[in-house]
């Protein structure tokens, strides 16, 4: 039925535009259309000119301003993000400025100057000032956009803080998994030839640093405190892109690469903010990687600091959930892999499985 | 009728300068594989256009999806096939596909072949008075490229593993790894081939034009009389010939990734369940190649059609152009400023912030000479006397589009801003807006205007303006309101926004964007009925319908093989006499001499008109 109409439409639709074809050939010839300078409608074209500005100007401000903006900004939760978002609502004035008044110049001068046979067109080929003009003003506009968006890329970009928890991010098809250093708040060496089905990250248990550490499928962070994120990726290249964080950084096979910020507001607290009791922060892929590109997210926890220092204490290192990994550990580093690793005491998890089942 | 014999055939017309009926050529030779630039236009526009149907096509599918998530699309199955499941959902990793072919077609194969395979074979002989391009055989091989290219392209839409889907910057390991997405196999394989005869065809066509340009320039066409249409089209070829072949270079180094096992630009992957044994390589050194390509490919893509609207805007307001060496000065900056900003593609690709400063600097320098262009065109409506003819209006809408997209491009060249915006939909507003309507509104205007002359008919004006009124505004709506949602976070190719919270509350917006876009698209069948109905039934076009100062306007309605009938006209004033203080007519063709317009020449050209020496033929074409 819902074909039958689409292909009644169809025909009728071509059937009214041939006919309106004809119908306009047809006035054309009557009018003499062929024979004058200028199209018969010259002034209805103008007409729309004015017209369509209008509407356009109205829609820009009533979908901009009207009420509907909080759906598409994003509170901001992080430091530099009220920086960034802050400068980008000064370009956006500029521009929207610049915008409104070219269009406006662009349409009026449309109209106002639409053919007229008593007029001439004045010869102005040039004029040296007013182009010098407008090549310096958007110039030092620029300049002005620029070094301030050069200082806060720097800050962004420069060195992480002393004080900063180090956490990998790991991107695979599809999904993400987070590397926590553990007690010695270093997160230690992997392999991409270790990864296995139990070992998803390819932690390299030669390496001392690695086996207290930690996995988790959620991303658990501090508030206030800076984070620094240190990013790899599994197979294809993906990106780690948090939009209330103001946050991005792709995630590459073979290149690690990292990414550092301070979140400002819990998940709690954004549920009051928001007024949305089930609001949780989301950790968006934003590198096309394949079949579930768009389905390839994360849910982020941020908790006050406290709170957080206790869900770190409460974790089980790999080590401890997967002893039969021991085995990767050189035999001089057995014993202190054990003990780091609270091993010893094992006995009952070890039958709970591990918690990344869920790969 | 051999090649070698039609050659000689036109170079006894050029010797012959009263030789007016040629010889009447066989079916292939005029129509296939022929050597005359009207004719290789006319091919490369219509294979332009039947690309345009289908790239546009493609996105009205993936639009159907976006707008309408979990609608029954089980009768699309007589086209889709298997990539529509039992429920009647479009498959995502088709979905990836129709996106990668539609960006494919749309910037190499409509906006690049479409465009400037179309008008600077067209115009550039015609305008600065030539019989042909340089080499016509070139010219015909650099069609015959393109179609072959177009014919691998077309077939990898229909392999079982699909076309290639890894976006159309086809990003490795993505595009390298068949484990990680299907159309990486077959279809990936023909994508390279296809771009391989594609670059060999641009290649062989740019050549030609900056050839022509240089050698074959009538008498009097000094490089400051030259229309700004000619201008564009010799930047671009240039643009295109020192950054194509870059692309090259980075698709053959995948060739050996994808299939000798070299590791350029793998390193450290795990897939399918093994470790590769690939080490040492980096997918960002692709991403840098490509990019080299990739940003002067834009202006690749604007470039022609800023010289066609730069003709159009002059010729419909009767004036001149504002600011002619302002142009070319600026097209000039952003030709070499092109070559120096690729990496703001790049700012969270993992490169480094040196490099990310360094590069957002130079990008926010090319915005300068691209603001100066805008407002030159301003200027020149600016107390003009306009004719809204249907190019008139398409090349109004591209200077709006060139400016709402262009302004965003201060946002994302900002690499501190870019960090939440790379990679989401306000990019993909940016591009369409700045780059993919403002070309498109350039060919259409182009097409419009110079339609005449390529097949001696007029295309009919009240449909070309419901066709610019529908189209005009159905492309804001469509990606106006994308600029919002990317605001807001949301994620360029993706199949679906319903997995997140943070952008599931789009679907109307969505919903309006989709049936915006089918109606914009419907809209083009207008075109498309016009068009071809007028090469048949249109009105007889008269010699110059648009009383127009360029060369092209003094050949016959039907220029033959060569061009003029007669002796090529000699060139004696720039292309922008219109409205002259103190002549009686508001435009004053390049071929007419100053020393036969003394009441409207300025003091310097009275100079000029002395030493002027006339041709003895001068003017022969007006007998015919
Ligand atoms: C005013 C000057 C412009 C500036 C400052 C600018 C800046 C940028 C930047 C920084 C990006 C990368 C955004 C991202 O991926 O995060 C971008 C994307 C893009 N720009 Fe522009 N742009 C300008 C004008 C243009 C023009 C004139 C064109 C084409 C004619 C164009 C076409 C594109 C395209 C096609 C992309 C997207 C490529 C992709 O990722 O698929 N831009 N622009
Ligand atoms: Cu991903
Ligand atoms: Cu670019």
């Amino acid at each position: 039925m819902f074909e039958l109409i689409i292909v009644v439409a169809v025909v009728l639709i071509i059937a009214i535009v041939y006919t309106i074809f004809r119908v306009t050939t047809l006035i054309g010839i009557a009018k003499g259309d062929s024979t004058s300078k200028v199209p018969s409608n010259n002034k209805t074209q103008a007409m729309l000119m004015v017209l369509f500005l209008v509407l356009g100007i109205f829609g820009f401000f009533y979908y901009s301003f009207g009420g509907l903006e909080d759906s598409f900004i994003q509170p901001i939760a992080s430091k530099h993000g009220v920086k960034t978002d802050f400068w980008f609502w000064i370009t956006m004035a500029v521009t929207s400025f610049v915008f409104i008044f070219t269009q406006i110049l662009l349409f009026g001068f449309s109209y106002k100057y639409q053919y007229d046979e008593n007029r001439k067109a004045s010869f102005y080929p040039h004029n040296n000032k007013l182009e010098i003009i407008w090549t310096a003003i958007p110039a030092v506009v620029l300049a002005i956009l620029v070094i301030s968006g050069w200082k806060i890329w720097q800050d962004i970009t420069g060195p992480a803080p002393e004080d900063a928890y180090e956490i990998e991010v790991f991107g695979y098809q599809y999904g993400w998994s987070f590397r926590y250093p553990g007690r010695d708040g270093k997160l230690g060496d992997y392999d991409y030839k270790k990864i296995d089905d139990t070992n998803q990250l390819g932690i390299d248990l030669k390496d001392r640093a690695s086996h207290d550490d930690f996995v988790s499928n959620q991303l658990y962070l501090p508030k206030g405190k800076p984070v620094l994120l240190k990013i790899r990726a599994r197979d294809v290249i993906h990106s780690v892109y948090m939009p209330h964080f103001r946050a991005q950084m792709n995630a590459v096979p073979g290149l690690p690469t990292k990414f550092w910020f301070e979140p400002t507001k819990s998940t709690d607290d954004m549920r009051t903010e928001t007024g949305n009791p089930e609001f949780k922060y989301e950790l968006v892929c934003n590198k096309i990687c394949g079949r579930s590109h768009f389905g390839m997210k994360a849910i982020i926890i941020v908790e006050e600091e406290e709170d957080f220092k206790t869900w770190f204490k409460d974790q089980d290192a790999f080590l401890k959930l997967n002893p039969e990994y021991l085995s990767q550990v050189p035999d001089d580093l057995k014993e202190v892999a054990i003990i780091s690793s609270e091993l010893e005491n094992n006995e009952i998890n070890q039958s709970v499985g591990n918690t990344n089942s869920s790969f | 009728m051999s090649i070698t014999d039609i050659q000689l055939e036109e170079n006894l017309a050029h010797h012959d300068d009263h030789h007016d009926d040629h010889h009447e050529q066989s079916f292939i030779s005029k129509y296939i594989f022929s050597t005359d630039h009207k004719m290789i236009a006319k091919q490369f526009l219509i294979t332009g256009i039947m690309w345009a149907v289908i790239g546009g096509g493609l996105s009205i599918i993936f639009r159907l999806q976006l707008g309408f998530p979990g609608a029954d699309l089980s009768w699309l199955k007589p086209i889709l096939g298997e990539w529509i499941d039992a429920e009647g959902s479009i498959d995502p990793e088709f979905y990836l596909a129709l996106v990668t072919m539609h960006g494919t077609i749309m910037v190499f194969f409509v906006l690049t072949a479409g465009l400037s395979g179309t008008f600077s074979n067209f115009l550039i002989p015609l305008q600065i008075g030539a019989r042909d391009m340089a080499s016509g055989f070139m010219n015909m091989l650099s069609y015959w490229m393109f179609f072959l290219s177009s014919a691998i392209m077309f077939i990898s839409l229909f392999l079982e593993t699909g076309p290639a889907a890894g976006g159309w910057t086809v990003y490795p390991p993505l595009s390298i790894l068949s484990d990680a997405i299907q159309g990486s196999g077959g279809g990936m394989t023909l994508w390279l081939v296809s771009m391989v005869f594609f670059i060999a065809s641009t290649l062989l066509g740019g050549i030609n034009y900056i050839a022509t340009v240089i050698n074959m320039r009538t008498k009097g066409m000094s490089f400051s009389r030259l229309p700004l249409t000619v201008w564009a089209f010799f930047i671009t070829a240039v643009i295109g010939l020192l950054s194509f072949p870059v692309l090259v270079a980075a698709a053959l180094l995948l060739v050996f990734d994808r299939s000798f096992g070299t590791s350029f630009y793998l390193s450290e992957i795990f897939i399918g369940g093994e470790a590769l044994p690939n080490i040492g390589g980096s997918p960002i050194l692709y991403q840098h190649l490509f990019w080299f390509l990739g940003h002067p490919e834009v202006y690749i893509v604007i470039l022609p059609a800023l010289g066609i609207t730069s003709e159009i805007i002059a010729t419909n307001s009767r004036k001149p152009i504002f600011g002619y060496r302002a142009m070319i000065g600026s097209m000039l900056a952003i030709a070499f400023l092109s070559f120096i900003v690729w990496a703001h593609h790049m700012f969270v690709s993992g490169l480094n912030p040196f490099l990310g400063s360094i590069f957002m600097f130079l990008t926010l320098i090319i915005a300068v000479p691209s603001a100066v262009k805008a407002f030159n065109y301003i200027t020149t409506l600016w107390r003009g006397n306009i004719v809204f003819t249907p190019a008139m209006l398409f090349s109004i809408g591209l200077v709006s589009f060139f400016i709402s997209g262009g302004l965003t491009g201060i946002f994302l060249g900002n690499s501190a801003l870019d960090i939440n915006l790379h990679d989401t939909y306000f990019v993909v507003a940016h591009f369409h807006l700045v780059m993919g309507s403002a070309s498109f509104f350039g060919l259409m205007a182009g097409v419009y205007h110079w339609f005449p002359k390529m097949f001696g008919r007029m295309m009919d004006k009240t449909m070309g303006y419901i066709h610019f009124w529908l189209t005009f505004v159905g492309v804001y709506l469509v990606f106006f309101p994308l600029h919002y949602i990317g605001i807001a976070g949301f994620p360029r190719r993706y199949y679906a926004f319903t997995n997140f919270d943070a952008f599931s509350t789009f679907g109307d917006l969505n919903t309006f964007v989709s049936i915006a876009a089918i109606v914009t698209f419907a809209a083009q069948f207008l075109f498309l009925f016009n068009f071809f109905n007028s090469i048949f039934r249109g009105r007889k076009a008269p010699e110059n319908p648009w009383n127009s100062n360029t060369l092209e306007w003094t050949t016959p309605r039907n220029p033959g093989h060569g061009n003029w009938p007669g002796p090529i006209p000699t060139v004696y004033r720039w292309a922008y006499d219109y409205s002259k203080p103190g002549s009686d007519s508001d435009f004053i063709p390049q071929h007419i001499p100053l020393s036969q317009t003394p009441e409207s020449n300025f003091p310097h050209e009275e100079e000029l008109a002395k030493s002027e020496v006339i041709s003895e033929d001068n003017g022969a074409h007006e007998s015919h």
